[in-house]
């Protein structure tokens, strides 16, 4: 729980009024102090952060309101998680149409954030499968916006970070599955070009691909890892579900980061070096394939007191590979980096959402233990090469792009900013807006 | 078939409590004032896998309208398996010190109508000679303590009731179930600080239909209020008085 409003970075700090919400059908509360909607606090920096001001809890706002069996529209509260969805959905032979790396983040959460994942080249954003939205502002106006009625409100919202107004409930499709298994295979690489290589061989037939990388291996070795693709399994009417394990946690928060320069070099090195052959078929349940910090609570504990940064960047398509061999660079010389380090080609499917951070090319990802002005240093160095590539960062894992920079990256800012509720702010819209 | 009354459906322990039984695929009948939240909390357990869910609204303090309510719940559902009385309100002490209408008032709504309620559903669950009243009391209810001792009052006037009937009831197959939660995390407690002794509304919900699958008497939720209610029913007078808990 994030009581007093954390994101998972945990950084920055800010203390900020939390209100909770417990009625869709009642309006927002009147209040001196800008508004924000808070999900499960899942952002990494300070979208989902309003120092000085107001949070409003949606996770009360969990709500099921109709779900059709027979044709996969489901309509909901905006404060349900996935995880709440998949386990009532699941079992019926559906599933959520797009999942970021954790299923505890909320619905609202998803819409906000245009959130993507392992099979972006085949189904686009969360926001391509959301059919309708109920959006409510602070001067008691509620607005059904889909893609024919309100479009541009629904447009706005799609990736609007939270700022045009409460997400109430939302409708939306999700995707058919035969049952909970999925078929995966983890292919070795040894460098960058054999990534793109397996990813161009893989996006036609698997509609899940992601790779892990080694972001400390350097000269021939510069990008090498693991790729892995995946498709939902046929029904396996003999394999028994898993049980829910038992979660383990990190119980406590270390004084220092457990992740630094020496258990870096050595993790990455054994996880490279995990599988013997170069590739490895696997019929595993959908759980660990898609989630699997989502085993470990708090996981964001490991990074200490000071918490992480999360950078993700896009770059495009041309050139991709000279420029993620650019950050990688970068990223290895600094010694600084990551365990998860990911890499994955988004394809061409736009998104309904103004804001929307995913778009054609690879995206890298990658998270940093907080160690003050050297990682801020870094980033600001990461941006760079993003800029001049013509990419972009995501708004929801960043605490620390400047605001000439996301104005760069997000050049729809400007139509934008009239959909805002003139009563609703964030810590990051008031830094990259300054 | 498993057939569930729960009043005070939309307090967050009784809502979390249907939501296990839905997933049952219970047929549920749901009572409390709010028709919008209870029109919504209906759809829910639809979702959730509810064969059926029926609702009705009541003010448990207009003591003659139970028995039209029970008849409705009896309607839909036949015969019951689980009645959970969960309604509520957390007094404020101070008031209650001042106001003599406001410490009856708070009396009645959870402790009167709970009696009353326990009343109306004993000779139906007698006669049908089998199912579970679960009635929701407090640990408040164990020892009088100055910063809530009308609601302790009220808790321990139902805690007592609830015994009483328990032993009526057990000789025709009927159990009846005291829970008595601890602090409990929901927006009835909003504006406490909260500690590492307080519960969820979904670990305070599990230890209810575990109760109730088990067929328990009295049970303290989470379990470690048990051996907490123990030491603080026996601190002797002359210390109690001193101490302000």
């Amino acid at each position: 729980m994030n009581a007093g409003g954390q994101s998972w970075g945990r950084y920055p700090r800010v203390s900020q009024t939390m209100v909770e919400l417990t009625d869709r059908h009642r309006q927002l509360p009147a209040m001196e102090s800008s508004m924000l909607p808070y999900g499960n606090g899942r952002s990494y920096g300070d979208s989902c952060l309003n120092g000085g001001n107001t949070l409003l809890r949606t996770r009360a706002l969990d709500h099921f309101i109709a779900f059709d069996a027979a044709t996969g529209k489901l309509e909901c509260e905006a404060g349900l998680l996935l995880s709440q969805i998949l386990d009532l959905v699941v079992p019926q032979g559906w599933f959520v149409p797009v999942t970021p790396g954790t299923r505890f983040i909320t619905v609202g959460g998803a819409i906000a954030n245009d959130v993507h994942g392992k099979n972006h080249h085949r189904a686009g954003n969360f926001g391509r499968h959301v059919l309708e939205l109920e959006l409510l502002r602070s001067d008691g106006s509620r607005r059904v916006c889909s893609p024919n009625e309100n479009a541009e409100w629904f447009g706005a919202t799609i990736g609007g970070l939270g700022l045009t107004g409460l997400i109430t409930r939302a409708r939306l499709q999700l995707r058919r599955i035969a049952g909970p298994w999925m078929s995966t295979e983890v292919h070795r690489f040894e460098n960058l070009a054999g990534f793109f290589r397996l990813s161009q061989q893989s996006d036609r037939d698997y509609e899940y691909t992601v790779a892990w990388i080694d972001c400390l291996a350097t000269g021939q070795s510069l990008g090498r890892g693991l790729f892995t693709r995946a498709n939902h399994a046929p029904a396996h009417p003999d394999r028994r579900p898993i049980a829910p394990a038992g979660r383990l946690r990190v119980p406590f928060t270390p004084p220092l980061s457990l992740i630094n320069r020496l258990t870096l070099r050595s993790f990455n090195a054994l996880y490279y070096h995990r599988q013997r052959a170069p590739v490895v078929h696997t019929t595993m349940h959908y759980q660990p394939h898609f989630y699997p910090l989502d085993g470990i609570g708090d996981w964001n504990r490991i990074y200490g007191p000071r918490g992480f940064m999360q950078y993700q960047c896009v770059v495009p398509p041309a050139d991709a590979e000279r420029h993620v061999a650019q950050l990688l660079k970068l990223i290895a010389a600094s010694g600084s980096g990551s365990f998860l380090a990911v890499l994955k080609q988004f394809g061409n499917l736009a998104s309904p959402g103004l804001l929307s951070f995913p778009r054609p090319g690879a995206t890298l990802a990658l998270d940093f233990p907080n160690q003050g002005a050297r990682t801020l240093a870094l980033l600001d160095r990461l941006d760079e090469v993003v800029a001049t590539a013509g990419g972009a960062v995501y708004p929801a894992k960043d605490a620390r792009m400047s605001g000439a920079h996301f104005r760069q990256y997000f050049p729809a800012w400007e139509s934008f900013r009239p959909f805002v509720d003139p009563h609703f702010s964030s810590s990051f819209w008031r830094r990259v807006m300054e | 078939m498993l057939n569930v009354l729960v009043i005070g459906a939309t307090s967050a322990i009784a809502e979390a409590t249907a939501r296990r039984y839905a997933a049952r695929g219970a047929r549920l009948f749901l009572v409390a004032r709010d028709n919008a939240r209870l029109t919504d909390i209906a759809a829910d357990l639809r979702v959730r896998g509810a064969i059926d869910v029926g609702h009705a609204t009541l003010d448990v303090n207009r003591l003659d309208a139970h028995a039209e309510v029970l008849n409705q719940a009896w309607q839909l559902l036949q015969s019951v398996d689980v009645v959970l009385i969960a309604h509520g309100t957390l007094p404020d002490q101070a008031a209650c010190e001042s106001s003599v209408e406001t410490a009856l008032a708070e009396f009645a709504t959870n402790g009167t109508s709970t009696i009353a309620l326990m009343t109306a559903l004993a000779p139906r669950l007698e006669a049908q000679g089998r199912g579970t009243l679960a009635v929701i009391s407090s640990v408040a209810g164990d020892r009088g303590r100055q910063s809530n001792y009308l609601y302790g009052a009220a808790k321990a006037a139902v805690s007592t009731f609830a015994s009483g009937l328990r032993q009526r009831l057990a000789k025709v197959g009927v159990n009846v179930i005291t829970i008595k939660p601890g602090f409990v995390d929901t927006p009835m407690t909003r504006d406490f600080r909260k500690g590492a002794l307080w519960a969820k509304p979904d670990a305070v919900a599990n230890g209810i239909v575990h109760a109730a699958d088990r067929g328990r008497s009295v049970v303290y939720l989470p379990w470690f209020w048990l051996p907490i209610m123990l030491i603080i029913r026996h601190i002797p007078e002359f210390i109690f008085k001193r101490l302000k808990l």
